[in-house]
């Protein structure tokens, strides 16, 4: 018993020394996509800033991540969401995920980034989805690189190009919306249509349009859908150096769809305070500027500097396809099932 | 027989619900409840007259077509594999050769091995592009590729019977090591030509182990996503990819727990026929010392065969692979010198990310859940076989026998989201746990370990054990030298099947994982998941150290004896 006692008193006296050190960071959970990165050191600024230890969950990629924290409403996972693009932005305001918050720095932002007007979800960074070629190709074979979505339907460029599955890929469904914003509701099947008599090759995921299907990497088809970033990527992550891009990107207007990330405070977080300090964090540019090279996306925040291989190699479209997130949630599954019946039935 | 005799059958001693307790609570936590929450939200979902909407959906074409498709190709995938790994199975089950624990072992790393990567291996092998097609090409001189193999439903077969065969081969080759020869020996003296006696005696006593390896691999392919997706294009679709489509693009979820549960109610309707078949067949044989059954190489007519045998062995399931191993030593121009530079680069970190984690690191994880999920596993999966093992069920055997397979033919997108809802609050707050990762493996792995020692313990002869007590064996003593030494192969078979599930379980989309920690394919797939040579050198050189690693540990399981036992 007595030894019962001097045990209990211990433990008690632990607890309450525990309790008194101030020193004890607190904890931001933040919830996140499977591509998400960043330099330790950015993070590592923050904490040490805000006495706080930032905790990452990665919940699977970006639709699955929307869709759990839509799921989890009722008791989050975290304090913070980053990760919505403008193709789920609609489900995560409808499901009612975030709470309202008008960050200071969104005035540092160009308000075309700013698609939530009740500033629940603020936009983070942006990626396009444009056509991607390998210069030697056409150097070769001496063609014209591509220049448009009529180049595709060429016969001179029959068999060159790969696309994916819009029903189960993020550029899929990024390069059938070109399409739409180009050819409008009517006229985008006609178009798909003629890609088909020209060839196209259609697969289901971008690894494998890019790395078995694409030619820069030992595929047969010279033109792929990715993203504006691959060809400074093929220089960046080069096995030796290179001293140009082996790829190009497609940037005439209306060829490429912008997608645009979002982050939020979840509804419920009893952090709010810290949250609000790590949303004005990322939307500042010293976390702005490491986006690229983490996450191979750009920052919205107008005064991020980018790295000199982005200012050589990167092309940003001027006018990518218009196409709002309302109009995708509306439209989404009917577009893919026309463009299922019309391309592979 | 005296009555004193009879306790000495260890099973019929021990409560069927004892032996039942911890596995059916493990399943209730881990799989019931978590479907139930989930299918429950989803269906809350349904407003006003959507179900209606929900059944034209359903018994939409579209649906129809998946549903028939799924079977279809399982059938098909199934009936290969089996064509692939019996003759297999009887090279491993009844000769000795050099090299047999290394082409065994081999055969089991195409398990482990990310989709993704597999895929890619194929294209090497099989593409456009591909070695087979360019001779093919110079050979008959022709300007376009003759094999179209990428995109067809011959991708999805030759990948299912690629993953697949290793299944089969353990099982079913086990067993045949056991099987008494004198049988077949009998009728052979009796006039039984070759093919008679196969058929007649042999297959028939093969029966449980090839009817259970054929369950586990159709439920595999029922079940298949990352092959249908990756290797058969967007022309084909499976249920489990329906109901990925249907949650994560249209968050559809009241049709896709519908489809869920089809899914699960197909995979019980197969399972209950699979059990009634067996429950007939499963009795008990006269198992022998592989000593006495097997036999080396030593008829020219059985060295040409194996030799065949194992060289389409070798290029099947290992020249995909191979192809894997060589593009992560070679440069990105064709002509250029053999490198390391995607091993060197896997151990650095020039961006200073904060994700980053060296290659041991993620080894040391993805060994680990290997570890703790085989222990899991047995540890359900023996009391469960022992329960399923006896010669008279009980009720309570007999419900749960099939109940306990339904893990495998659930969609991990379906459970992965159940257990985010389910298991939200203290003191089952595990979602963000990172013991729910091998638990989730438990599940897959639980009903291989289940079926793979249920017919090795139910083929236990009760004669054995009885005559033991009688010269006054205790019940401990003939655990050890009688039952032991008779299932431990299958035993290690049991583990094998868990690690290298758990090894080559890409889990992380349908549950929340801490990116610090990451198995293997999680850092291959963030690799492959980014342009740029040197991340895609990189994800080979990393799936090439994962075969590596995964060679040796079967190698280890196959010199490993259970205890001082060893094989009789």
């Amino acid at each position: 018993m007595k030894r019962t006692g001097i045990l209990l008193a211990g433990l008690v006296f632990l607890m309450a020394a525990c309790k008194a050190t101030p020193e004890e960071p607190r904890i931001l959970t933040v919830m996140t996509h499977d591509s998400f990165a960043v330099s330790e050191s950015v993070v590592a600024f923050f904490e040490t800033q805000n006495n706080v230890d930032v905790q990452f969950l990665e919940v699977g990629d970006t639709g699955t991540a929307v869709n759990k924290a839509a799921l989890s409403k009722e008791n989050p996972l975290a304090d913070v969401f980053y990760g919505v693009d403008n193709t789920f932005l609609s489900r995560a305001l409808n499901e009612d995920i975030f709470e309202v918050y008008q960050s200071p720095l969104l005035k540092e932002i160009d308000p075309v980034f700013v698609l939530d007007k009740s500033y629940r979800a603020l936009p983070v960074d942006f990626g396009d989805v444009c056509l991607n070629y390998q210069k030697s190709y056409f150097i070769e074979n001496n063609l014209a690189a591509p220049d448009s979505l009529e180049d595709l339907i060429d016969p001179d460029y029959q068999g060159l190009l790969t696309v994916q599955n819009p029903a189960t890929s993020s550029p899929g469904l990024a390069f059938l919306m070109t399409t739409i914003g180009y050819y409008g509701e009517d006229g985008y099947l006609e178009y798909w249509d003629e890609l088909v008599a020209n060839g196209v090759n259609i697969v289901n995921d971008w690894e494998t349009a890019y790395y078995s299907a694409f030619s820069q990497a030992g595929g047969t088809d010279p033109i792929v859908v990715s993203y504006g970033s691959s060809p400074p990527f093929e220089v960046l992550f080069a096995e030796e150096p290179l001293d140009d891009a082996p790829t190009a990107a497609v940037t005439s207007p209306g060829t490429c769809f912008r997608q645009i990330e979002f982050v939020g405070i979840l509804n419920g977080t009893p952090n709010r305070e810290l949250a609000e300090k790590w949303i004005d964090y990322m939307l500042s540019p010293e976390f702005q500027e490491d986006i690229p090279l983490n996450m191979y996306v750009f920052p919205v925040n107008d005064n991020a500097v980018l790295e000199e291989t982005f200012r050589k190699y990167l092309e940003v479209p001027e006018v990518t396809a218009d196409i709002s997130p309302d109009m995708i949630a509306a439209n989404r599954e009917k577009w893919i099932n026309d463009w299922t019946e019309a391309v592979l039935r | 027989m005296t009555k004193k005799m009879k306790p000495s059958s260890l099973y019929s001693k021990v409560p069927s619900y004892l032996l039942w307790l911890l596995p059916a609570a493990f399943l209730g936590m881990f799989f019931f409840f978590p479907l139930t929450r989930i299918s429950q939200l989803s269906f809350a979902r349904i407003e006003g007259k959507a179900l209606t909407g929900l059944w034209e959906v359903f018994k939409s074409p579209t649906i129809s077509r998946v549903v028939g498709f799924t079977f279809k190709q399982a059938f098909l995938s199934t009936i290969l594999t089996l064509a692939v790994g019996l003759p297999g199975a009887y090279l491993f089950g009844k000769f000795q050769f050099k090299g047999k624990r290394l082409l065994r072992a081999l055969t089991g790393v195409p398990f482990v091995m990310p989709t993704l990567v597999v895929a890619a291996g194929f294209y090497a092998f099989l593409g456009p592009n591909g070695w087979v097609n360019e001779v093919l090409m110079q050979i008959l001189k022709l300007e376009t590729p003759p094999i179209q193999f990428v995109n067809s439903f011959a991708a999805i077969l030759t990948a299912h019977v690629f993953y697949n065969t290793t299944i089969v081969l353990r099982i079913v080759g086990d067993y045949w090591s056991r099987l008494d020869p004198q049988l077949e020996q009998a009728a052979r003296v009796l006039g039984a030509n070759r093919w008679k006696t196969l058929w007649e005696i042999t297959l028939p006593l093969l029966l449980p182990a090839i009817a259970a390896s054929s369950l586990l691999v159709f439920i595999f392919d029922f079940t298949s996503f990352g092959v249908v997706l990756v290797l058969g294009g967007p022309l084909f679709a499976t249920l489990e990819v329906e109901i990925y489509y249907q949650t994560i693009s249209l968050f559809n979820l009241p049709l896709a727990a519908t489809l869920s549960l089809l899914q699960i109610v197909f995979t019980l309707i197969l399972t209950i026929l699979y059990t009634r078949l067996t429950r007939r067949i499963n009795q008990p044989v006269e198992l022998s010392s592989r000593e006495k059954s097997q036999r080396p190489l030593t008829s020219p007519r059985s060295r040409i065969l194996a030799g065949i045998m194992i060289v389409f062995l070798l290029v099947f399931l290992i020249s995909p692979l191979a192809s894997l191993g060589l593009k992560s030593f070679s440069g990105s121009d064709p002509g250029s010198p053999p490198t390391l530079s995607f091993y060197r680069a896997l151990g650095e970190n020039p961006r200073e990310s904060l994700f980053y984690v060296p290659p041991t690191t993620a080894l040391g994880v993805s060994l680990g859940y290997g570890l703790i999920t085989v222990i899991l596993a047995l540890g359900l999966g023996l009391p469960a076989a022992w329960a399923l093992a006896k010669k008279n069920l009980t009720l309570l055997d007999k419900i749960l026998d099939p109940v306990l397979m339904l893990p495998l033919g659930t969609s991990a997108v379906t459970l992965g989201l159940g257990f985010l809802v389910a298991l939200d609050t203290p003191p089952l707050n595990l979602r963000t746990s990172p013991l729910l990762v091998p638990i989730a493996h438990t599940l897959v792995a639980f009903p291989f370990v289940v079926r793979s020692l249920t017919p090795a313990l139910a083929s236990i002869q009760p004669k054995l054990r009885q005559a033991a007590a009688v010269l006054g064996a205790s019940p401990r003593r003939i655990t050890r030298e009688i039952d032991l030494p008779l299932i431990g192969r299958a035993l290690l078979v049991a583990a094998t099947f868990a690690f290298t599930i758990s090894i080559g379980e890409f889990g992380a989309s349908s549950l929340i994982t801490r990116p610090e920690y990451p198995t293997v394919p999680v850092v291959i797939y963030r690799l492959l998941s980014r342009p740029g040579a040197l991340n895609y050198g990189q994800a080979m050189a990393l799936s090439t150290i994962l075969m590596v690693t995964t060679l040796g540990g079967m190698l280890l399981m196959e010199y490993f004896r259970v205890g001082d036992v060893g094989e009789f």
